[in-house]
């Protein structure tokens, strides 16, 4: 089967979305979506190690025996997860700070093994790389959606601290869209975070509806 | 002692792994569609999370901080949580059959589960001794147990309810999760853990 790039694409950042379709990665969809800046942050730094490591499965494809397949995407996995870590820690210190544990735990999100063990363990190495790449694109979107909503519920403000985490060059995003001390706290806590992320798959739900799509019921039925 | 307790309350009620840490989303959703199922995943985990929480910290005190390697520490955690999964496969294996049968597939899935690597890192990062990281791996997964059952308890009467299409499934799912954990943040008087 030659992929089709333009279907890669859509798959990763829409269709087959990460996150509102498939339900994979939820643990840092809502742990790390307080705000707008972090689930960007976040999504980010998945979408680095789905990429390289999605680059890196499909290279070695051939050489991988199908009965060791599993213990060895983990570890590949592993290795990406411990160079963002290193960088992220050397280079962006203040949202290392934030994300803190939730960057050692990208190895055991299912939603970079799962695009291994659907994607990359098949097809050639530059599909595979795209893939990777739109796929984390996707969880970004979703993770920067899922924040924006919580942040502004719960604070009143869409991408705060952005010029501390991200770099100075992120100062023209930071917005206060309600007066301060109207947000409703508990959109911000861990409540909020099932709330949101439920209702945004209702949403994309009735957006795909909209589109004439058949709609998603059950999502990717994982069990890890 | 009294503090003991009050660490294993703040681990398994306060700070819930599920409903306050977020950690071990995907089984939460995936394997609580019956009660069974979930006792059982609930069960699996928690002898793998406190067998790999004594595992990882053995590593982290005997090996990482002993020669320096502690940038080796998500690669070695994850190999030493594959090992004790499989570990735990063949003692149930060994031990009863039946439950072997029951929870098949879920057992070798339990090394993705990120409440297990999350349990070790945080026992890590929190530098506990040895009985502590042991009762906090045990207590966290205690935790995790109860929140598993008692959703899928709820979600196998919402299996029978009518309820709109574009909410049926994993949207009601999660708001479902959301009351449930403003429910659990009443416990959040009782201790800081």
């Amino acid at each position: 089967m030659t992929a089709n790039y333009k279907t890669i694409v859509k798959d990763g950042l829409w269709d087959n979305n990460g996150v509102f379709s498939m339900l994979l990665g939820m643990c840092p969809a809502m742990a790390m979506t307080t705000s707008a800046t972090n689930g960007f942050g976040m999504g980010l730094a998945t979408a680095v190690v789905m990429a390289a490591s999605s680059l890196l499965v499909a290279l070695f494809r051939n050489l991988i025996t199908p009965e060791v397949r599993i213990p060895v995407y983990i570890l590949i996995v592993a290795a990406m997860v411990t160079l963002v870590d290193l960088a992220m820690n050397a280079w962006m210190h203040e949202l290392y700070k934030v994300l803190g544990l939730f960057i050692p735990l990208i190895v055991s999100n299912c939603l970079p093994l799962a695009r291994l063990e659907a994607f990359a363990a098949k097809q050639p190495v530059l599909p595979s790389f795209l893939d990777g790449l739109f796929m984390g694109l996707g969880f970004t979107i979703a993770l920067t959606a899922i924040g924006a909503v919580r942040e502004i519920t719960g604070n009143g403000t869409l991408f705060a601290d952005a010029s501390l985490l991200l770099g100075p060059a992120f100062k023209a995003i930071e917005m206060r869209l309600l007066p301060a001390d109207t947000g409703v706290l508990m959109m911000i806590l861990p409540p909020g975070g099932f709330l949101v992320t439920g209702l945004l798959v209702v949403v994309k739900r009735l957006l795909d509806l909209r589109a004439g799509k058949e709609i998603q019921m059950g999502g990717a039925h994982s069990v890890a | 002692m009294k503090d003991f307790a009050l660490m294993m309350i703040g681990a398994a009620l306060v700070n819930n792994v599920i409903l306050a840490r977020f950690l071990g989303l995907c089984s939460f959703m995936g394997v609580t569609t019956r009660i069974d199922t979930a006792a059982g995943m609930g069960l699996a985990t928690t002898f793998v999370i406190t067998v790999s929480s004594m595992a990882d910290w053995a590593v982290q005190h005997y090996l990482l901080d002993a020669f320096g390697l502690g940038y080796l520490r998500t690669v070695t955690f994850i190999l030493v949580i594959a090992s004790a999964v499989q570990f735990t496969e063949l003692t149930i294996k060994k031990v009863s059959p039946a439950l072997f049968q029951m929870l098949g597939i879920y057992l070798p899935l339990i090394t993705t589960n990120c409440a297990v690597l999350g349990v070790a890192l945080l026992l890590v990062e929190g530098h506990m001794s040895f009985l502590n990281a042991t009762l906090f791996g045990f207590a966290s997964s205690l935790g995790y147990s109860l929140v598993m059952v008692i959703f899928a308890g709820l979600r196998e009467r919402l299996a029978l309810a009518d309820v709109p299409r574009l909410f049926a499934g994993p949207p009601l799912g999660f708001i479902v999760a959301s009351l449930l954990a403003m429910a659990f943040m009443g416990f959040s008087g009782i201790s800081t853990g």
